[in-house]
């Protein structure tokens, strides 16, 4: 593997009240890929993108970006990163087209590079005929666009997002998935977070799973999967036969959450041996599924194996978001 | 964007006096585009001087009238005019406050503070901006000055003189509100703080009345607080030195108004630029 681009290493960071939002936290992230940070609400996700992007400073340990120490020379990792956050800070009375040539200009690019720039960035993201509008008459997703392109007029190596897709919707969303896949291919690296498993699932490549400030898991999606088991047989029965299903699977582990209100998963170690055995306690229960397959477990399941809850439960109410 | 994307260091300049002085080009840009562009904002901070200005001639007029020095040609306007002058060019700073606490709930400080640019570049524009801001505030006042029997006793040099020397201190002040905005974050804490410390400022002052008018306890801060000073800097310029109060020249008042503003930029552009490294939203 190549040398980590991002490198963090034992990272603290304390927050006013003692919240430890990061709390001994170390991530290597390979140069060239998109990179997920997995978590619920107060994990310490946007806390580690604020210490990477020289916003916040840290306690304890070490963290590099495109081979520079954040601590020690913050003003050349911000000439090698681009930041996107949480809300896009794109002014609303400025065109597009402005708000994507002020970023360039605040990078140090000379005028008329930071013109050409501008205009090559806005033609990728897809927004040549709105540029000339104010940002106040764009959708959410069109936003999100400038902002996107505001963080990749400079070039960066390193490109944080920060829940790029809240609060867009499903066609923004995949729009910007495409487009984020898009700049990994020309070279930039992305670390970004996101509390939307399917986001992680379909655009990272490698995934790290958060949780108090820690490292829970790291791995590529189907790795993390794998940690759980392999497979799970998922099925689905009758409402009025599911509290009779349940008591026969009690002993081999179902579990009523899965994601459909009538499904039921139980977890398949031995795969289809398993699911055999799944469909013989059922007959002996006098219960006919109305659908059974076996399947790998969503990140989902896959988070509540490695962290014991739920993602939507917040889990500290500091401000490390 | 081919394999140039990843190959790092985008900066073009070195940074440094140029650098910095370009940052803070394109921040005052922005800004002005910002205020050109809300159209509603720049009409209804033109309306407080228009009210004010009325309302003080011609409510308060007739009974200050009496105490004013012959300087004021026995138009309370003609003493006033100098005074709004001081005065709102120290209003000017609250705009500077609530730009900033506007840019910091709207995450456009952590994109500004996530980028390669000068550090003193976001305040200085801001600041500068307001300044051209408060620049048109201070024309408008003399403008409608003018209109209802406001007139020079000096020259026209005495009035611009006088309006530089108002921009100056109210920029030396935007600097103390700039500092203010950063600490205390949002709108309506920006607001209550120029209440707090711009209004109490401005009234014991020499601005609206003659401060020998005012108790003795208060008289001696009234007469030496820089508004004050700033005032009778403003008035001596566009009055002569019959409009100040014994023992005072125009040019001694107007060195002390530079020295104040000297003093409060000195000590608040530090502030401000470490309150702005510190900003953590």
């Amino acid at each position: 593997m190549d040398e980590p681009i991002i490198e963090v290493d034992g990272l603290v960071k304390t927050f006013h009240g003692g919240v430890r939002a990061l709390d001994g936290l170390s991530v290597a992230v390979p140069p060239g890929v998109i990179y997920g940070l997995l978590g619920p609400n107060g994990a310490g996700k946007t806390t580690l993108i604020r210490v990477l992007a020289t916003l916040l400073p840290f306690e304890a340990g070490t963290a590099r970006v495109a081979g520079v120490d954040v601590g020690h020379d913050p003003a050349a990792v911000r000439a090698r990163i681009g930041l996107a956050g949480q809300y896009a800070a794109v002014d609303d009375y400025l065109t597009g087209w402005e708000n994507v040539e002020m970023v360039g200009l605040l990078y140090g690019l000379a005028r008329r590079e930071a013109r050409r720039r501008t205009t090559e960035v806005l033609d990728r993201i897809g927004l040549v005929e709105a540029a000339g509008r104010p940002v106040k008459t764009y959708s959410g997703g069109m936003r999100r666009r400038v902002d996107l392109a505001a963080s990749l007029v400079g070039r960066p190596a390193v490109l944080f997002l920060d829940e790029p897709t809240t609060g867009v919707d499903p066609a923004s969303r995949r729009e910007l998935w495409e487009l984020i896949r898009d700049l990994v291919d020309a070279g930039t690296t992305v670390l970004l977070t996101t509390q939307y498993l399917d986001e992680a699932d379909r655009l990272a490549d490698r995934i790290a799973v958060i949780d108090h400030g820690r490292l829970v898991s790291e791995g590529a999606g189907d790795q993390l999967k794998d940690q759980v088991g392999g497979a799970v047989v998922e099925l689905s029965v009758p409402d009025t036969d599911r509290a009779r299903t349940m008591a026969a699977l009690a002993n081999i582990g179902a579990d009523p959450h899965g994601s459909d209100s009538g499904a039921v998963v139980v977890p398949a170690p031995l795969g289809a041996r398993s699911l055999h055995r799944v469909l013989r306690d059922l007959e002996a229960a006098g219960v006919e599924p109305e659908r059974i397959g076996l399947r790998k477990p969503t990140l989902d399941e896959v988070f509540l194996t490695l962290t014991g809850h739920a993602t939507g439960t917040p889990v500290s109410s500091g401000k490390a978001a | 964007m081919g394999a140039a994307a990843a190959a790092g260091c985008p900066v073009v300049h070195p940074p440094g006096l140029r650098r910095t002085a370009r940052d803070i080009a394109v921040m005052t840009r922005r800004n002005l585009r910002h205020t050109v562009r809300l159209p509603g904002v720049l009409l209804l901070s033109s309306i407080m001087p228009v009210v004010f200005i009325l309302m003080f001639t011609y409510v308060f007029g007739g009974a200050v009238a009496q105490a004013l020095p012959p300087a004021a040609a026995g138009r309370y306007v003609n003493w006033l005019v100098p005074g709004l002058l001081a005065q709102f060019a120290l209003f000017a700073g609250a705009g500077t406050a609530a730009g900033l606490a506007d840019d910091l709930a709207k995450g456009s400080i952590d994109r500004f503070r996530s980028l390669p640019m000068a550090r003193v570049a976001v305040l200085a524009g801001r600041t500068l901006s307001d300044l051209c801001r408060s620049a048109l505030t201070l024309t408008l006042i003399s403008l409608v000055g003018f209109a209802i029997g406001f007139r020079w006793q000096t020259d026209l040099l005495g009035l611009l003189a006088g309006i530089g020397v108002a921009l100056v201190f109210g920029y030396a002040w935007s600097w103390v509100m700039a500092t203010v905005g950063l600490l205390v974050r949002t709108a309506e804490a920006v607001q209550a703080a120029v209440y707090i410390v711009v209004f109490p400022l401005g009234f014991t002052s020499a601005v609206f009345v003659p401060a020998q008018t005012m108790p003795s306890w208060l008289q001696p801060f009234a007469m030496h607080q820089p508004v004050t000073v700033t005032a009778n800097a403003v008035r001596g310029l566009i009055l002569g030195p019959g409009a100040l109060p014994a023992g005072q020249t125009v040019a001694g008042q107007v060195g002390l108004s530079l020295l104040w503003a000297t003093a409060i930029t000195a000590v608040c552009v530090p502030l401000a630029v470490r309150a702005y490294r510190r900003t953590v939203t």
